[in-house]
């Protein structure tokens, strides 16, 4: 079966729906669907819960917004993106509320802010502390009045497809039926997210496994600063699960084991007066997640059941405040530690949770190959650089992803049909080779979940909060082990209709390229820089790393580049919080 | 689902039987009628259709009836705020005052009544 | 001393090996802090890796991973071991729904209804986005807040036996979301939503059973969202058929 459009949009979620919504929106002519693995409410920006960034309040400055970026960036963000970024935040997040979003408001009905991470100023719109709850369920459903807007929910995009240097489209499994078939499209826009899940604890929902990534680095695409990944500070002990940097944007304190507030002895002081923004709790991610290192090395962490932590302590916001502005925390702290916030610290510690490398793309989401965008986490403009501030990323889902939708749209317009004949032996060949692979074979005696666990263990291990050359040549030796022993991989599971085992093992090979670009790209930057820390290169050096890190796949190691950064106004400095 | 889906668990099957004291009040209801009835007939009818309230039967079946009703009215009282979303300023009226006034009220009426009958 | 272990009886059903659905037993470990989705992924990463199920974010948001765990529709990720333990668990697919495969329902008919309450701002003065956001007090948020919380687990309506007895029924999630929008004071579409609720299997379907607002994990009351869909429907039909003019 053989499907056309003239926009596809693999993935579901904000960036997807949004990108999805601009193509309907401007050209309600123009045919565009929807493809993801998953019903669009499952997709991982509904996890997301502390809020979304721009600047509307008087006291504040798009100018500020843009420095607190770029400096949260550790100047690796380009500058020009994070400009038209961040002046085109305002209207992204107003019209959400056209949309329904429910935005939690002040008592004269304008919507409200709170103070978040690496922010002078407070401008992070929230909906109580399921932002990305609210922003996912209003988009899905305003997606829904669009008649040009075709759905394929639970469909597994395998390859992209690629003709006279253009992509043309994508080969696909509907997973109900087992069924492979090829969505062609003149323009597709990749928003599949993160790929937390190459890491053991994180943040992350199963579905983030790097697919798009995976997909565009196998079609040539380079793969951007994939070195820089975020460890938010505060995920509870063995799941992972995520509590908001709102519980700290709403005067939430952090304390070692002697009830010390730990942060002030890494530049982040004086704890006093608290809240301030870009101080103690409120510091960047990278900042706050390395310190947790050090206070673990010197044993001033605590010992739990699921290794050390540390305590987020909101008790002093009283139940009224905690039940009004951080309802969920309570909830999740309540159903998953065992604890009541109103009563007792939550035990917290850095987990994965966004990755902010990704597939390489130009301020208006077009890749190097002609025909592919990209937009949301899955994406590297770059406007987070080596580490991201809380409450960008929501932002930048919907202001790329309306900026890919309509780059994709001018596109689709621009160019002829696609060379349907070529594609159909493409879809015979992936049907081939999944049969081959997984399906008929009884050879082999590897299983997909214990090349998994291996492959997180040699990440966590290599490319965790503190690299070190010796550590990160291994887990690149690891990684190609297990890309060998994949080849070696037998399902128990033979079924065509809806076989997880088959996406399992798809999602596994996504994740092995994702991680090998993470791995060898980390070991080719000796420098420290944001999230990306070298205990064997210590400083940060603008002379020779002031530069993106392009990934290209080979048969073997990652060809490893440079691309420098875009600096317009802010000539890269240093990066002081807390004073 | 099967035609005995009522007695899978304990919520469906108490749901059955809140919707089956209709019936019984229903049955309430012809008889009171057809003793208007009776009573418009003359005394020797009103006297007889008494005696016929008085059977063993009858007084079972009465019962039954008053447990069905004041099973009847203490679910329905408990339900009522699921209709009723009454905002007095900027709170919503919680849902204990709403069945608590409506429970206050039955008490108030069924005295008042029960004063006026007997 | 092993350490303790506890069995899992799952529901199986394969329509290209078999006819008839089946149950399967798995010993799985136990800990106190493990949800039944732990035990489940479990059994599928080192037991049996045939098993199908979806999940997600396991942490009670994405609305994936429900099922009925010994006839009750919970949220795997939201039901622990420890409720069970030492008794074994039995897990099967939502109710009311046609079964795809093991674990996993088929949502097509949901997905249509929700879908068909129109669940989006109808609004024709929306002003241009330079003059900011519409407001809203927090009294007006609070008026349809509740109702937009839900995650779309379909738990609600696995616990609906009018669903189960009548498939037509528009059921409480899609009541839920028209009633989410009704209330809301930015949109207008009422009337628009009118026709599909008060339809032969809109809201006068059902019956107060109430066993929607009892299972919901994310506190949405359904079932008050219904009655009271019920109150304003009849209050609009009398206040057309009085007074005709001035329709919204």
């Amino acid at each position: 079966m053989n499907y056309e459009h003239d926009v596809l949009v693999i993935g579901g979620g904000a960036a997807g729906l949004r990108a999805a919504i601009a193509v309907a929106e401007s050209h309600p002519d123009l045919s565009v669907a929807i493809l993801s693995k998953v019903y669009p409410m499952r997709s991982h920006t509904v996890s997301a819960e502390g809020g979304a960034a721009a600047v509307i309040k008087l006291n504040d400055s798009l100018e500020d917004h843009i420095y607190d970026t770029i400096s949260g960036s550790d100047w690796l963000a380009d500058q020009d993106a994070v400009e038209a970024f961040v002046r085109e935040a305002p209207a992204e997040l107003v019209q959400l509320e056209h949309w329904g979003c429910p935005w939690s408001r002040e008592p004269d009905g304008t919507v409200a802010v709170r103070p978040f991470g690496g922010m002078k100023i407070e401008r992070t719109w929230f909906a109580a502390d399921k932002v990305g709850f609210h922003l996912l369920h209003t988009l899905f459903q305003t997606s829904l009045k669009f008649p040009s807007i075709k759905r394929y929910d639970e469909w597994f995009a395998t390859q992209l497809l690629t003709d006279d240097a253009r992509c043309q489209g994508i080969v696909a499994l509907e997973l109900r039926s087992g069924a492979v078939a090829t969505v062609a499209a003149k323009a597709v826009i990749l928003c599949t997210g993160g790929a937390g899940r190459v890491f053991p604890f994180t943040t992350n929902g199963a579905i983030k496994t790097g697919d798009g990534m995976a997909l565009a680095y196998r079609a040539g695409v380079p793969l951007k600063d994939m070195e820089f990944v975020q460890y938010h500070p505060t995920g509870l002990p063995g799941t992972g699960i995520l509590i908001t940097e709102a519980a700290r944007g709403e005067g939430g304190i952090m304390v070692n084991k002697d009830g010390y507030r730990y942060l002030q002895d890494y530049g982040m002081g004086p704890p006093d007066p608290w809240p301030r923004l870009r101080g103690m709790e409120l510091g960047p991610r990278d900042r706050l997640s390395q310190a947790f290192v050090h206070e673990m090395r010197k044993g001033r962490t605590i010992k739990g059941p699921y290794g050390d932590v540390v305590h987020l302590d909101v008790r002093h916001l009283g139940e009224q405040k905690i039940d009004q502005k951080i309802p969920f925390v309570r909830e999740l702290a309540r159903r998953y530690a065992g604890i009541d916030p109103v009563h007792e610290p939550i035990p917290v510690r850095p987990v994965v949770h966004y990755m902010m490398g990704g597939v390489h793309t130009d301020m208006y989401g077009a890749t190097p190959l002609p025909g592919l965008y990209a937009a949301g986490e899955v994406a590297c403009v770059s406007i987070n650089g080596a580490n991201r501030l809380g409450s960008n990323s929501l932002t930048e889902c919907l202001v790329f992803g309306a900026r890919a939708g309509k780059s994709a749209a001018a596109f689709a317009l621009e160019h002829k049909r696609v060379n349907r004949g070529a594609l159909e032996a493409r879809a015979r060949d992936e049907t081939e080779r999944l049969t081959s692979e997984f399906f008929r074979k009884d050879s082999g005696s590897e299983r997909v979940a214990a090349l998994r666990n291996e492959m997180t263990s040699a990440m966590e291990t290599g490319a965790g909060i503190y690299r070190d050359e010796g550590q990160l040549r291994q887990t690149c030796d690891q990684l190609a082990g297990l890309r060998a022993r994949f080849a070696r991989v037998r399902l128990d599971d033979r079924s065509r209709g809806f076989n997880t085992e088959l996406t399992a093992a798809l999602e596994l090979d996504c994740m092995l390229d994702v991680a090998s670009a993470i791995a060898y790209s980390a070991l080719a930057r000796t420098e420290s820089r944001g999230s990306h820390q070298r205990t064997d290169h210590p400083k940060r050096d603008d002379t020779r790393f002031l530069k993106h890190t392009m990934a290209y796949r080979t048969d073997g190691e990652p060809r490893i580049d440079y691309l420098d950064v875009v600096i317009t106004r802010w000539p890269a400095g240093e990066r002081v919080y807390g004073r | 689902m099967p035609g005995n889906w009522w007695l899978i668990n304990r919520a469906y099957f108490i749901f059955m039987i809140r919707e089956l004291t209709s019936v019984f009040i229903a049955i309430y209801l012809v008889l009171l009628l057809i003793l208007i009835n009776r009573i418009a007939a003359g005394p020797d009818a009103y006297r007889a259709y008494l005696a016929f309230l008085a059977t063993p039967v009858m007084r079972a079946f009465h019962i039954v009836a008053l447990a069905a009703a004041l099973f009847h009215s203490i679910t329905w009282f408990t339900l009522a705020p699921k209709g009723l979303a009454v905002r007095l300023g900027e709170r919503r009226i919680p849902d204990a005052v709403i069945i608590g006034s409506n429970f206050a009220a039955w008490i108030v009426v069924s005295v008042l009544l029960a004063w006026i009958i007997l | 001393m092993a350490d303790p272990t506890i069995t899992l009886e799952i529901f199986r059903y394969r329509a290209e090996q078999e006819t008839e659905p089946s149950y399967q037993r798995y010993d799985v470990p136990y800990r106190d802090d493990w949800v039944v989705l732990d035990a489940i992924n479990y059994i599928k990463d080192r037991l049996d890796g045939t098993l199908s199920y979806r999940w997600s974010c396991r942490m009670g948001v994405c609305g994936s991973c429900g099922m009925m765990v010994n006839g009750v529709p919970r949220l795997s990720c939201a039901a622990f071991l420890k409720e069970y333990y030492p008794d074994p668990i039995r897990v099967e697919p939502l109710a009311n729904f046609p079964v795809e495969r093991d674990l996993v329902i088929v949502m097509d008919d949901f997905m249509e209804k929700l879908g068909s309450v129109k669940p989006w701002v109808i609004r024709d003065d929306t002003p241009p986005l330079s003059q900011g956001e519409r407001r809203q007090t927090p009294a007006q948020l609070d008026a349809f807040k509740q109702y937009s919380m839900c995650i779309n687990c379909m738990l609600c309506y696995a616990a609906c036996p009018v669903y189960g007895l009548e498939p037509r029924f528009l059921g409480p999630a899609a009541i839920a979301l028209a009633q989410r929008y009704n209330l809301d004071s930015r949109d207008r579409g009422r009337s628009e939503r009118q026709a599909v609720l008060t339809s032969e299997e809109g809201i006068w379907e059902c019956t107060l059973v109430g066993e929607c607002t009892v299972v919901c994990p994310a506190h949405v009351d359904p079932a008050g969202a219904i009655q009271r869909a019920k109150v304003s429907a009849t209050v609009d039909y009398y206040k057309d058929a009085l007074l005709p003019w001035g329709k919204r």
